[in-house]
């Protein structure tokens, strides 16, 4: 049988814990299988795509290294703004809420671009290169043009870009990071919510912090997925033989 | 025992300060990660390096930010008490890599 042995601050309940907590956390254990589901599919279907792109050949980790770089300092400053307002700091909240928002906003523009990007790819060869340096599929399939009509300036160029119907690694890939992206829009929205709301007199206050923190729940919860996606998709996605 | 110090214990939670700190080595790891990426001679090693740099800043975030670390709600089942918060998470990670394990296994990942 099971009972609670810590009260806190929260309506009578039968477990004798709170509710909307234990909510979020089984909610953020099944979320961690959704996104494990996911990780799986990318990682058994990712080498077994027939045509390009792959992921070699459309990953730019520098970019993908500073999104990382913004998300995890978004999450100092969802935990700051958490900590201001159990404080009782309001403006420090305001402060720390809105540059985690705008954090946020960040990290889904450098997906937007990232995947405008991937669909727009373009490959150059410069057929003096064909059998000298090592070149990708894609970079094969487009170096088939040279000695055709298509080759100008001893270069063959083709847009091959990568969309969810591309191959097995684009439909996979797009799945993941798109719904990881969903994830972070919504918690965008959660915490511009919570922002205006504190402007209301009794919408945010540090007496029902709870609010907050279960939006700063979810909003780490996000960060620790990219954690597992930046180094098994994209990490491990471009060393060779993974 | 230092201020900040007497102030964790007092409040349950870390101070800013912590956070910072927690902020900087997360910090620290992505730019190793980065820089370990691009060194060639270290071959089929960089695979575990990057798993274990991966996981310890998965830990620093669930430990510090999302204050497992100090998850003191604990519920008795037949008399033993857990943290129920970090129960309900972990349990559902546990499961979450076991899917992902008999996925690529029965997928031949392991094999080619």
């Amino acid at each position: 049988m099971a009972q609670a042995t810590v009260h806190g601050e929260h309506e009578p309940t039968t477990t004798g814990l709170n509710h909307r907590k234990m909510l979020m956390w089984a909610f953020l254990g099944s979320d961690c299988m959704f996104f494990g589901t996911l990780i799986a599919t990318y990682l058994v279907y990712k080498n077994r795509s027939i045509a390009g792109p792959m992921p070699e050949d459309v990953f730019s980790i520098p970019v993908t290294t500073v999104s990382t770089f913004v998300l995890l300092m978004s999450s100092m400053s969802m935990v700051l703004a958490y900590a201001a307002l159990t404080r009782n700091s309001m403006k420090t909240f305001r402060i720390w809420l809105a540059s985690t928002a705008i954090l946020g906003m960040t990290f889904v523009g450098f997906q937007v671009f990232e995947f405008t990007v991937f669909a727009n790819h373009e490959v150059v060869v410069k057929c003096a290169d064909v059998g000298v340096v090592e070149l990708t599929s894609v970079e094969r399939k487009v170096a088939e043009k040279c000695g055709t009509a298509d080759e100008h300036d001893g270069k063959v160029e083709e847009t091959v870009g990568l969309t969810p119907r591309t191959n097995l690694f684009g439909s996979t890939f797009f799945t993941l990071t798109g719904f990881h992206g969903a994830h972070v829009s919504l918690g965008i929205v959660w915490l511009l919510s919570l922002f205006f709301l504190s402007f209301k007199k009794g919408g945010v206050t540090p007496e029902k912090n709870l609010d907050v923190d279960l939006a700063a729940l979810y909003w780490h919860f996000v960060d620790i997925v990219w954690i597992v996606i930046f180094t098994v998709v994209y990490l491990f996605g471009v060393f060779p033989g993974f | 025992m230092t201020q900040e110090h007497s102030e964790e214990v007092h409040t349950g939670h870390p101070t800013p300060l912590t956070y910072f700190k927690v902020a900087m080595i997360l910090s620290v790891i992505t730019a190793i990660e980065f820089g370990i990426f691009y060194v060639e001679w270290i071959g089929h090693a960089i695979i575990p390096i990057l798993t274990i740099l991966s996981v310890a800043k998965f830990m620093l975030v669930v430990m510090f930010y999302m204050h497992l670390r100090y998850d003191r709600v604990s519920i008795s089942i037949l008399g033993k008490d857990f943290p129920i918060f970090s129960l309900l998470f972990v349990g559902g990670l546990v499961v979450s890599a076991g899917v992902v394990f008999a996925l690529m296994g029965l997928f031949e990942f392991f094999t080619g």
